[in-house]
């Protein structure tokens, strides 16, 4: 790994001048620790997709196949005919700037190219070229370039410093999307076998394992078991999920970050024993047990293959509905392709919660709940025990993860929740939340270590904004609803704010749930103190 | 001087020139007046529809609104029925505001870094520019309508009579000329000074702003200080409208030629350039559907077949693991 400059120096390097160069002048730097390691050869042999042999982005040869300028100019154009966005978004641009400055990439590293309308210039001025009679006539004065090998390690470059937030598509007249560019570029350097290890080995696990991480069946029934002893311990209650079980009436997923890597364990412990309050009649699948979707991340054809599993999980075990956890692109997927790709999800009935009784017409077609709609209907209708106090060392404020925030609109739901369970709840400043909210740096793909100081500088708007409200109302947690903030968030906050901790919302709904028959709590889920503020004042 | 603009300046002066010299120097006034101005026509229609109809046969095949508000959920929970429409009322009126208010870009920020703040401040510039320069570009284009019908309809006098509301000046004096000129300048001098506009500008920003600065200024010149024979510009307009073509007797200035050129040319040029927007703007995927992806099925036309890893894949590969830690399987 490569060393990155402390908070204070990397701040004080955020520079905004404008290079003397034109853009197209100027080289990607891809130097170790400015590139994602390209994924091993392996994964692409396992999907069935094209393979490249080992080969590093600081190479100057990438050793390209012969044909390479054809198998992209074909992509391209394919492309352009399966996609109608990217056709105009390729052509309608008029580069207003309106989003130069909306993206947080762009915020934390001053680099023009992180600039979305640049992003888009990247792909766009090879669509002169290649595909418009004023480009091919006029060549560069119409913005048209040639594209070179050279291209082609800028666009592996700057499609891989792209979370696909969609942050600049708020912003933009036209909803220029760059996550729809970035997802078309990729697409293309995939086409070449230019794939990155820290997308494509998760995929290629979740294909054979039915999760990213690889989590064999029985090792993921020990995972869920090994929390259940700790729920016991903690409150007294013993839970016994059931796993591939036919004839339940739900189907529960999640993404599998909360099986394994803290904080989300807790919230995965938040959900079991929530399920278990309300007497929940679902089930777990070692099948089906990936809620995210790294194939978003790679390709249309790719996310459907993976997402197929819901649906044939859901039909195969004979559930009524598809309850889903927290999870940012996760919901992307089903909220935007799920249905489109997969369904139609006939096998299946709209969805209706056993305990209230309500049914949740917004997700008549796709039969799939978001956790956070669940749990506020129930609390709503004062169907949990809750002791908000259980929560009172914390003070408390919410990153709208980008996916829900904008896929999908997400926005009240959890912050309904939040406010139910705890008693100290702080918004950011409004330019950082809801829809205008900010990546955690690290989405589609990009939370691997050896692009830290990318990470970090991508992170800042949001860290920036936490600070601001733990300087104002001594906010302590970073509360969220999206596995890969869960494990991104917590570097961040170590590096910029790291008096700050980070949780998913259902840990602090565990904490708050008063279960039925529970032994009095001494500590939260991770075993800490309820009220470290007392400890410290007998002390 | 960046060579984007100088491509762009060096154009469209050389256009004028042609046209001054060939209209005004050389007597071509029936290829300036009469041929060109249809040429462009047919260009500007038949060029529109093909582009339109280019963007119509790709497909849709996802539903990607981008969301700026709360989604319909449940009962109680008030969703945002403009900025995350789940009805086609809703996307119609998201659209509307979109397309006659400039609604995003009135939400445009500035981000500054401030000590050790980030700080987001609401700008109103290139709303303001642009609204300017739209709704001016829209009351001249309007007021010319005048030199293509007879008898002029009521709207475009009852907007000429708005436009000349200040009452100064013989003729008097309408706003929208000016005002045109103003937006179009302002646009090009943000482009030309704010270094991060600047940077990502290219000669096919400049050279639209430039023409029509070219337009407005021909048209100021001839209104407030050439005088142009507006009798005459109406006679060969209208047989231009009315497909008795003519020159008038006499013929007219250089400088109406020069006008009418660089509106010819910028009829031709619409529909191969960015500013193709005025029609994109209402194909864009990420604004003009509704967000009701989970409520009803989408269709992709072009849906692939792809490779699955089935259940019993999956089970073949684990079966002896799962048995072993007393998970159900489906062959023992």
């Amino acid at each position: 790994m490569v060393d990155i400059l402390k908070p204070e120096e990397m701040y004080n390097s955020i520079d905004y001048k404008i290079p003397s160069d034109r853009w197209e002048d100027v080289p990607p730097d891809l130097t170790l620790g400015n590139f994602c390691y390209p994924t091993k050869k392996k994964n692409q042999e396992y999907l069935g997709i094209v393979a490249k042999d080992e080969w590093s982005p600081a190479d100057e040869d990438w050793k390209l196949p012969e044909n390479w300028e054809e198998i992209i100019h074909e992509g391209f154009k394919e492309r352009l005919d399966k996609y109608r966005s990217l056709k105009v978004f390729m052509d309608i641009c008029v580069r207003c700037g309106a989003c130069a400055d909306k993206c947080h990439f762009f915020i934390g590293s001053g680099d023009p190219k992180n600039m979305p309308v640049l992003r888009a210039e990247l792909l766009r001025s090879v669509y002169r070229k290649d595909f418009t009679t004023a480009g091919k006539i006029l060549g560069s004065i119409a913005g048209a370039r040639k594209i070179t090998p050279l291209v082609i390690k800028e666009w592996f470059s700057y499609f891989y410093q792209c979370s696909e937030c969609r942050r600049c598509s708020v912003y933009c007249p036209y909803g220029i999307d760059t996550a729809e560019i970035t997802m078309m570029g990729r697409e293309l350097l995939s086409l070449l076998g230019l794939n990155i290890n820290w997308i494509l080995e998760p995929v290629a696990n979740c294909f054979r394992t039915g999760n990213h991480l690889g989590i064999q069946p029985h090792a993921l029934k020990e995972m869920i078991e090994f929390f259940c002893d700790d729920i016991e311990e903690i409150t007294g209650i013993k839970i016994n999920p059931s796993f591939n079980r036919k004839g339940a009436e739900i189907l529960f997923i999640t993404p599998s970050g909360d099986f394994f890597a803290d904080p989300g364990t807790y919230t995965m412990m938040g959900y079991l024993m929530l399920f278990e309050h309300i007497g929940l009649d679902y089930t777990l699948s070692t099948y089906a047990s990936e809620g995210g979707n790294f194939g978003l991340f790679t390709s249309s054809d790719v996310m459907k293959r993976l997402n197929g599993k819901m649906f044939a999980e859901a039909k195969r075990l004979g559930v009524k509905w598809i309850l889903g956890g927290e999870c940012g692109h996760m919901w992307r997927v089903i909220n935007q392709y799920m249905d489109t790709m997969n369904g139609p999800a006939d096998f299946l009935e709209v969805p209706k919660s056993p305990i209230t009784g309500t049914q949740f017409s917004n997700a008549a077609s796709t039969k799939m709940v978001h956790i956070a709609e669940f749990t506020a209907d129930l609390i709503k209708h004062n169907k949990l025990k809750l002791d908000p106090s259980r929560n009172d060392k914390f003070k408390v404020t919410f990153h709208d993860s980008c996916n829900p925030a904008r896929a999908m609109g997400l926005l009240d739901e959890p912050r309904y929740v939040l406010k139910g369970v705890c008693n100290h709840f702080y918004e950011m400043p409004e330019n950082t939340i809801r829809e205008q909210t900010f990546c955690c740096g690290s989405g589609s793909g990009l939370n691997t270590e050896e692009i830290m100081d990318l990470r970090m500088r991508g992170g800042l708007p949001r860290a920036n904004a936490v600070q601001h409200v733990h300087d104002k109302h001594g906010v302590n947690m970073l509360a969220c609803i999206c596995a890969i903030d869960r494990a991104a968030l917590p570097p961040l906050m170590d590096y910029w704010v790291p008096e700050v901790g980070v949780t998913g919302i259902h840990e602090l709904v565990g904490n708050a749930l008063v279960m039925d028959g529970e032994i009095e709590r001494t500590t939260d889920l991770r075993f800490e103190p309820l009220n470290e503020e007392e400890e410290q004042t007998d002390e | 001087m960046n060579v984007n603009y100088f491509y762009s300046l060096l154009a469209v002066v050389g256009l004028g020139s042609v046209a001054y010299v060939g209209a005004g120097v050389a007597g071509l006034q029936g290829v300036f007046g009469i041929f060109i101005p249809y040429l462009a026509v047919v260009i500007f229609i038949s060029g529109f529809i093909n582009r339109v109809m280019g963007w119509a046969r790709s497909p849709v095949p996802f539903r990607i609104p981008t969301t700026c508000g709360q989604q319909k959920s449940l009962d109680w929970i008030q969703q945002n029925k403009i900025d995350n429409p789940s009805t086609l009322f809703g996307v119609i009126i998201r659209m509307f505001l979109e397309i006659v208010l400039f609604r995003s870009l009135f939400k445009n920020t500035r981000t500054e870094i401030v000590g050790d703040k980030i700080a987001y401040k609401w700008v109103v510039w290139l709303w303001l520019f642009a609204i300017l320069f739209h709704y001016s570009f829209l009351a001249v284009v309007v007021r010319h309508l005048r030199f293509f019908l007879e008898p002029v309809p009521f709207f475009v006098t009852f907007l000429e009579q708005i436009d000349g509301i200040l009452q100064v000046g013989l003729p008097g004096v309408f706003l929208s000329g000016i005002t045109l000129l103003a937006g179009a300048v302002l646009l090009l001098l943000r482009r030309i000074l704010i270094p991060k506009i600047n940077y990502i500008s290219i000669a096919a920003d400049y050279f639209p702003l430039l023409l029509i600065i070219g337009i407005a200024l021909t048209g100021l010149m001839m209104r407030y200080f050439t005088k142009v024979d507006v009798v005459k510009v109406k006679e060969l307009t209208m047989g231009l409208a009315t497909f008795h073509m003519g020159i008038p007797e006499g013929g007219l200035s250089g400088l109406f030629f020069v006008h009418l050129f660089f509106v010819c040319i910028l009829a031709a040029y619409i529909p191969f350039s960015k500013l193709m927007h005025m029609g994109g703007v209402f194909l864009s995927p990420t604004r003009n559907l509704a967000n009701n992806g989970r409520m009803k099925r989408h269709i992709n036309p072009w849906n692939p077949e792809v490779k699955f890893h089935t259940y019993d894949e999956y089970e073949d590969d684990f079966r002896e693991k799962m048995i072993e830690a007393g998970l159900p399987v489906e062959k023992e």
